[in-house]
């Protein structure tokens, strides 16, 4: 056997080794570049999926930024309330919280509901699909393809058993960037705290909105009169709910004539968290085929509805 | 054959018709892992060249002065490139670092990357072994500017690919395919395709 080949191996990987070694460490000395000691604890406490809904390019740039004192502490808004604190722990700050958000998606009408006026066979996205107006009879609901799935960095958003979109409010972290992305303005940021909501969003009004949607909004303003909090207003031909101002009592789901306002009940069980429910009609049971209202039931009518001038 | 004619063969030969990508199938976890956005393929081509450069000249150097000269390098090449490798683009990024922070931020995340990549050590061992990936069986060694305009055929052809591939994966994401065939399968089936219409170059020319 050759020993000195042997040798001469071991002395030239070692002496590479050394050399590499000493030249690694020289270097980082020389190149040390001073950094906040912050920028790493900040960038432990965010959630780490660069979603990038701050507007700042991935987590690392929000801590650089915060750290900076560039940004504020609430940078993040997919980590809610428990990052702030975080992250205003490490910079020195109180920080006074306000309630997290999760993004609603005001479409309920599905296959079934809303049913296709054409088949709709383009670019599988919803921007593209809704500038040829969509295959959906309904022109403000859920197109229910890609866009807002595909920017969702946590993979909150599915389809529900109609084929349109459903946030799974679990996985939700109330970024927002669903709701930049729907090209139909459907998804907008609640509280976690809401319960209640409008499920539609047409502009149409009375019977050109059943017409297209069976539980389409009709703006007949039931629930704006059976609201005691005065939370919810029918502008532009829907009801929208003012969060600042509800107390999840439901009134205006129980008054609504086509079920477009529903309740969200929580069910521990349940893969979404919970379903969303229409509650025990107060007045009289949903209209037959368009027929009149029939004058026997008005008398179960709600007190606000009554109470109200007109 | 003269010299400038040479050397633009060779580099179309190491970029084009024997691209590393789609004829020879190495460095395939980066054309997977980081063609799904033109933006990062850009980043990553970028990045890949500058780092591919520095380390077939430093290998080049090792290997003709201290591997070869010792008569280890046949046993010890893969070990020593490695080290190599690893420590200059630890070094490379620590000058980066500190002397163009904007540089660092479009290169930064792709060069640790790049540290594992086998094509980087695919064309530092074949500037000084040619046709070993290929066993054309090749007695002949390049001498510096070979081994660099090698090089950086290689690492161009590798961009080149990466970035055509980038942007038509960027298509398929809007494309109606079936859904079994939906994300990495439907790239897989395109790489094979690419790869065919590449290999239509095969032949051209022997250098």
């Amino acid at each position: 056997m050759d020993w000195t080949l042997v040798w001469k191996a071991i002395v030239s990987l070692a002496g590479f080794g050394i050399l590499l070694g000493a030249i690694l460490a020289v270097a980082s000395r020389r190149f040390h570049v001073e950094t906040d000691p912050r920028v790493a604890e900040i960038l432990e406490a965010l959630p780490g999926s660069n979603c990038g809904a701050c507007g700042l390019p991935g987590c690392e740039a929000a801590a650089e930024a915060v750290a900076k004192g560039e940004a504020p502490v609430n940078v993040c808004r997919a980590g809610g309330p428990d990052v702030t604190v975080a992250v205003g722990r490490i910079m020195g700050l109180e920080v006074e919280v306000g309630v997290a958000q999760v993004a609603h998606i005001h479409c309920r009408g599905g296959k079934s509901l809303s049913p296709p006026r054409a088949f709709y066979q383009g670019v599988n996205s919803c921007r593209a699909a809704h500038l040829l107006g969509g295959g959906k009879a309904c022109p403000f609901g859920c197109l229910g393809l890609q866009d807002c799935a595909d920017v969702c960095p946590v993979s909150a958003i599915a389809f529900d058993e109609e084929g349109i979109r459903r946030v799974n409010v679990r996985k939700c972290t109330g970024c927002g960037l669903c709701a930049d992305v729907c090209p139909r303005d459907l998804i907008q940021m609640v509280p976690v705290t809401a319960k209640v909501f409008v499920r539609c969003k047409s502009r149409y009004t009375g019977k050109k909105a059943t017409s297209v949607c069976r539980v389409a909004c009709i703006g007949c303003r039931r629930c704006e009169k059976a609201c005691p909090a005065d939370a919810i207003r029918v502008d532009d031909g829907f009801a929208s709910i003012d969060y600042d101002k509800c107390t999840n009592c439901g009134d205006c789901a129980a008054v609504c004539p086509t079920d477009s306002i529903q309740v969200w009940v929580e069910r521990s069980g349940h893969p979404e968290g919970g379903e969303f429910v229409v509650p025990e009609k107060k007045r009289r049971p949903r209209r037959e085929e368009g027929g009149r209202e029939k004058p026997g039931a008005r008398e179960e009518a709600p007190p606000q509805e009554d109470g109200e001038p007109s | 054959m003269n010299e400038a004619w040479r050397y633009f063969l060779l580099f179309f030969g190491a970029s084009v018709v024997a691209n590393i990508l789609l004829i020879r199938f190495i460095a395939l976890c980066p054309f997977f892992g980081v063609s799904t956005s033109l933006e990062t393929s850009l980043g990553m081509s970028i990045s890949v060249i500058f780092v591919m450069t520095m380390a077939t000249s430093v290998s080049w150097i090792a290997w003709n002065y201290v591997l070869k000269p010792l008569g280890v390098g046949e046993f010890l090449y893969i070990p020593s490139f490695i080290l190599i490798i690893a420590s200059l683009v630890q070094f490379v990024e620590m000058v980066i670092k500190k002397t163009s922070p904007p540089l660092y931020r479009a290169m930064g995340i792709y060069l640790p990357l790049i540290t594992t990549n086998c094509a980087v050590l695919a064309a530092a061992t074949e500037s000084v072994k040619p046709g070993f990936f290929t066993k054309l069986n090749i007695a002949y060694h390049y001498g510096f500017p070979e081994a660099l305009v090698y090089t950086i055929g290689v690492a161009v052809g590798f961009s080149l690919v990466l970035i055509l591939f980038a942007a038509m994966r960027e298509r398929l994401e809007m494309a109606p395919i079936p859904k079994f065939f939906r994300g990495v399968p439907i790239a897989f089936i395109t790489a094979a395709l690419f790869s065919l219409a590449f290999m239509g170059f095969a032949g051209m020319f022997n250098l």
